[in-house]
């Protein structure tokens, strides 16, 4: 039916069902992109040295930024706990305190971050100009699969990656807390691991681990869909990229509370 | 042969194709000429499998290609080798690695085999020795070279080119026409070819087809379409501005 032809009245309506259809179909297509991928993932041929090269991009060279951010991180809340547990002669658990804040919380959801503004970016990007460069054309008219060269080694190599990259920012953000609280402002070595090891637990460290693995299968998904659907030319490219790290930024930050509150 | 039947086509409330018939002989240079932005390039998604019609059928050899996918899709696939407009060459590989692509991932041949048959691809299009490069350290033209032999290494029927010429200076234009007129001699494959270069392309095509406002206007051999009295046809071919 032509939008003249719908009742002035009932033109509201007629726009909320577009609306709602097409935000519907929006998300079936997202899902099934992850689908898609999340076959070729599973099925033979698989692409290894593709993911070795993705396990690189998106893990190896974020390395620097997850050791900066994790290092000042650790350090701020080094910092800022001394200062608020010494209010009230509690010092002593500054260790799990910083461990518990990282491990459960901050490592996963800032290393997601980190690597988003980084890797998932580039990741948009790059499928983008494949993209408006014809080259994902050329894979499909070679009879080749595009999911399976270009997608899911990405997506496989964030499920890998985002971890090793949580674990990473979680270690040296544990050890800049030591080197403020300890180093700094005096705290004994003894109690800050001590008292860590007493209320660190296997609990704390499984919810971390599955918050960056899901995290990893988001921001992989959500910037390779964004890379694979990008509109025309530069301006295409970098409104994709802008919406990939948007989007998955957000989703990070849905999901942790989501994954946080039932665990 | 390629069938195209009723072939129709809009982009939301745009039409593009207006229903196309046309058919392309087996082992023939069928060109597609027309205006730019007149569809060319969206009629050979179609004929490639990468766009699906409103309405109309594309048949291969007498199969259905509009209503192939997967697997089916693949297998007609196999049968092509396509030439992008830009080239479309993989930017993280050198060109002989892109040359090498299609064999490695399609054919499964021995190492010395790949590297014997690529060498072999460059050499057809007069590329010894730029195998080491990268696409972005290659001139325009050469790009267009790797590009054809990446599309010809695994010996397809049928061959697309999309405006392979574009934004290529007169003599780099006839040095591929004449290179896809060579390799075609010595191939003998189906080809199909969108492009607008007039006059050139009447040296090398068996057919020409003119595309017009998502119609084919006139069809048959470079003499016919040369000595048509259609208006638009004329117009085109002489480059006469609209409205004139």
């Amino acid at each position: 039916m032509s939008e003249s032809a719908v009742p002035i009245i009932l033109r509201p309506f007629d726009l909320l069902g577009g609306w709602t259809i097409s935000i519907v179909a929006s998300l079936g297509r997202f899902g099934a992109f992850l689908a898609a991928a999340l076959a070729a993932m599973v099925t033979p041929p698989l692409k290894f040295w593709a993911f070795l090269d993705r396990i690189n991009f998106i893990g190896f060279r974020s390395l620097l930024i997850i050791v900066l951010t994790g290092a000042f991180t650790g350090m701020v809340l080094g910092l800022q706990i001394f200062l608020t547990l010494s209010r009230f002669g509690s010092e002593a658990f500054l260790g799990p305190a910083v461990a518990l804040s990282l491990i459960r919380e901050l490592g996963p959801v800032l290393a997601a971050l980190m690597v988003t503004g980084r890797a998932g970016s580039a990741l948009t990007a790059e499928l983008g100009i494949m993209r408006i460069t014809e080259q994902i054309d050329a894979l499909e008219v070679m009879a080749l699969s595009p999911m399976r060269y270009l997608v899911a080694p990405s997506i496989f190599a964030g499920i890998i990656a985002f971890p090793l990259m949580t674990a990473m920012f979680d270690v040296i953000g544990i050890f800049g807390g030591y080197l403020v609280g300890v180093e700094l402002l005096g705290l004994s070595p003894g109690t800050y691991f001590g008292e860590m090891q007493t209320f660190v637990d296997l609990a704390d460290i499984g919810l971390g681990f599955w918050k960056s693995v899901s995290f990893g299968v988001i921001v992989t998904w959500v910037c390779a869909y964004k890379g694979f659907h990008v509109g025309h030319g530069a301006e295409g490219v970098a409104r994709a990229t802008t919406q990939a790290v948007v989007l998955s930024s957000v989703l990070i930050l849905v999901w942790d509370y989501f994954i946080g509150s039932i665990w | 042969m390629i069938k195209v039947v009723g072939l129709t086509k809009r982009f939301g409330s745009q039409p593009v194709l207006r229903g196309i018939d046309l058919e392309i002989p087996t082992g023939s240079i069928t060109v597609i000429i027309g205006r730019s932005g007149g569809g060319k390039s969206v009629f050979l998604k179609h004929l490639i499998g990468l766009l699906q019609p409103d309405a109309g059928r594309v048949l291969v050899d007498g199969q259905e290609v509009t209503r192939l996918s997967g697997d089916a899709l693949d297998a007609i696939r196999r049968r092509y080798g396509v030439v992008f407009q830009g080239g479309a060459l993989f930017d993280s590989l050198r060109c002989a690695d892109n040359v090498a692509f299609p064999l490695r991932e399609k054919v499964r041949l021995p190492r010395a085999e790949i590297a014997k048959r690529v060498e072999s691809a460059l050499a057809q299009v007069g590329l010894e020795g730029v195998g080491q490069k990268y696409p972005a350290e290659v001139s325009g033209g050469m790009r267009k070279r790797v590009a054809i032999a990446r599309a010809l290494v695994t010996e397809p029927e049928i061959v697309f080119f999309d405006e392979p010429t574009t934004g290529l200076d007169p003599v780099l234009v006839n040095t591929i026409h004449h290179l896809i007129l060579d390799l075609h001699r010595r191939h003998r494959f189906t080809a199909v070819m969108v492009s607008h270069e007039i006059p050139e392309i009447f040296e090398i095509a068996d057919r020409v087809a003119m595309l017009h406002e998502g119609r084919i206007v006139e069809v048959g051999p470079p003499a016919q379409l040369q000595a048509s009295q259609n208006r638009v046809v004329q117009k085109f071919i002489r480059g006469e501005p609209e409205g004139t």
